[in-house]
């Protein structure tokens, strides 16, 4: 019962932070810009159009009469039209989101592949030229710009050794499967579709390289911290004193504790990951949320702008969320912190 | 007998000998005193004035006359990075201040007085943790508009919930501490209480996320310059230098490569500083 209670807590406390997220996107789009159809319209436009647009947008009314309508607009995932691409923005969202998705989980993969092995050798060698090596690896990810990363490895691997394709997410020539998921590595399998798919990871492998890599520091950090914490402990102790192997002892003992920790933090980074996508997306031409919002906010198309940031920050959201929960079933000593 | 300030002194020192002997906290000492050198006397060390178009040079490659080459209108490409140095540094440095500020003050009163008071800044807090920081950013930066100062802002509005949570945290585990509760027997105030007593318990880990924070916002600057909604060329921001230069990435490729590598090696820098400083000082922080 009392899990049961926790639960309903925080579901409840995320109720709150979407009125929130809702509340703040209102305040970037409609009460910061002091003119927001003048900023995009520019300064020659005739005024019967501006006029126009502030009663399709309802710029007309008082601000708590906009909020309100703002409000119930989201809730029914009405976002409005996006002057960029004409169509409304749940449209491009949907549209958008796969490749986001796509591009985080096969980040993600790559991220923990770096971060996981590197963390417990960084702790079973604590304090050796190993351990300062990993550390100095995993922070190098951390602080590498991704949009340079990115720019440098595609003059590499593509224009000097051409081992990577072009940026995009599949060749010039080659046809997207038909969407299922709209995730072209799955489609394409779920079609049978080989060739596609081959394509299609070869064009993912670079940019989930980037952003794999800037996420691994986290990763490679927690693993260390959590296997160091196990290790210290008495049944670990008492094991090796049993006389049994070290080998054994780190695979039976001390592994499978320090999982706990580790896999929430892997669920963490893929919210982060979100983030990440934005300027990956930008430099591999990726066809992805983040391009999408980059572009809006650029060309300040409001509507397109509180449409992406609401789809990351409830994403990143349920993501917390959904940790947050396993976290309580997985470790039952968390439920006494997180009540007090 | 030693005075109480010579004793303090001596810490310090121990621990910044500690530091120094840190493999990683060796390098990142060694990048940042550089960095803020080289942002301090610019203008004495650049050897071209940055904005200066040598238009007989376009996109020169790297050679003993231009150390790193030239970028597209001829500007030489080590002078605008020296440059640079003092906008990210200002950008960075501010930015972080802002924040400790704000969640400092946050946190002490949520973390001391609790109650209603605690659960509303705390929800407050969530709202902005809902956001992966840089599309927050991004966003309040792009409604604010360009400029320096409006990614300060856009940074700090960031950033500070990090540090109110932070700051709280460490108030709740020595709230009930008997120390507290003598300085309160004998009638201090509040104020008092929190600036003479708890303030000086907060300051360790308070360093570390901001050592580690200056990092993360030179990064997040840069994005920002290089998406072109922070701040605007000609500035020689580092993000803005790399954005300038992708369109000759394939032949000229120092013109986007070289302030790239400056904006990892600041950001490793006090990266660097910070981890070593969490080993030195003995803090955990949770992110």
């Amino acid at each position: 019962m009392r899990v049961r209670k926790l639960i309903a807590r925080r579901i409840a406390l995320m109720i709150f932070v979407l009125w929130g997220i809702i509340t703040i996107t209102f305040i970037v789009a409609r009460v910061i810009p002091a003119d927001p159809i003048g900023s995009i319209l520019g300064p020659q436009a005739p005024p019967e159009l501006v006029e126009k647009l502030r009663k399709e947008w309802g710029l007309d009314k008082p601000l708590y009469q906009q909020y309100f309508d703002y409000i119930i607009n989201v809730l029914h995932g009405d976002f409005g039209k996006s002057i960029k691409t004409n169509r409304p923005v749940l449209e491009d969202l949907k549209q958008f989101f796969p490749a986001t998705i796509e591009l985080a989980t096969f980040s993600l993969i790559i991220a923990v592949l770096i971060g996981v092995p590197l963390g417990i050798l960084s702790a079973l060698k604590k304090d050796s030229a190993i351990d300062y090596l990993s550390r100095m690896f995993a922070l190098t990810g951390v602080s590498t710009p991704v949009f340079w990363l990115g720019l440098v490895l595609l003059y590499l691997f593509y224009y000097k050794i051409q081992i990577f394709p072009e940026p995009g997410r599949l060749s010039v020539g080659v046809q997207p499967p038909d969407p299922i998921t709209g995730m072209i590595l799955l489609d394409s399998l779920l079609r049978g579709k080989f060739d596609v798919f081959l394509d299609a990871l070869k064009h993912i492998i670079l940019p989930s390289i980037v952003l794999g890599f800037y996420n691994s520091a986290y990763i490679m950090r927690i693993t260390r911290a959590s296997v160091l914490e196990v290790i210290s402990q008495e049944y670990v102790r008492m094991a090796i004193a049993k006389g049994l192997r070290r080998r054994k002892v780190i695979l039976k003992h001390v592994f499978r504790n320090a999982m706990i920790p580790i896999v929430t933090v892997i669920g963490i980074t893929y919210g982060s990951l979100l983030e990440g996508a934005v300027l990956t997306e930008t430099i591999f031409a990726w066809p992805g949320l983040g391009r999408y919002a980059t572009q809006a906010f650029l060309s300040l198309d409001y509507n397109a702008v509180v449409g992406a940031t609401f789809l990351i920050a409830l994403v990143y959201s349920l993501v917390n969320l959904v940790v947050d929960v396993l976290y309580i079933y997985i470790d039952p000593r968390t439920r006494g912190a997180l009540e007090g | 007998m030693k005075t109480k300030e010579e004793i303090s002194m001596l810490i310090k020192n121990e621990k910044l000998i500690e530091l120094w002997r840190h493999p990683n906290g060796k390098i990142g000492i060694i990048i940042s005193v550089v960095l803020v050198l080289m942002a301090v006397f610019a203008p004495l060390i650049s050897p071209y004035d940055p904005n200066y178009p040598d238009t007989a040079n376009r996109l020169a490659p790297p050679s003993t006359k231009h150390l790193f080459g030239t970028d597209q209108l001829g500007r030489d490409i080590l002078s605008r990075i020296i440059w640079g140095s003092r906008i990210s540094l200002s950008i960075a440095f501010l930015a972080v201040f802002v924040t400790s500020v704000i969640g400092l003050v946050v946190g002490l009163v949520s973390g001391y007085y609790g109650g209603k008071i605690d659960i509303l800044l705390m929800r407050i807090t969530d709202i902005f943790m809902a956001f992966p920081r840089l599309v927050l950013a991004l966003a309040f930066a792009s409604a604010l508009g360009p400029g320096i100062y409006n990614v300060i802002i856009a940074i700090s509005i960031v950033y500070w919930s990090f540090y109110a949570r932070l700051i709280r945290g460490v108030v709740l585990q020595i709230r009930n501490e008997l120390y507290i509760q003598a300085a309160k027997a004998v009638g201090a105030s509040d104020l008092r209480i929190m600036f003479r007593h708890i303030l000086p318990m907060v300051t360790a880990p308070l360093l570390v996320q901001a050592t580690l924070d200056i990092g993360g916002t030179i990064l997040l600057a840069s994005g920002l310059g290089f998406l072109g909604i922070g701040v605007q060329p000609p500035t020689p921001e580092w993000g803005v230098m790399v954005s300038e230069g992708r369109r000759f990435i394939t032949h000229e490729w120092w013109v986007s490569t070289f302030p790239g590598l400056f904006i990892l090696i600041a950001t490793l820098g006090f990266n660097l500083l910070g981890d070593a400083l969490r080993d030195v000082l003995d803090v955990k922080l949770k992110r």
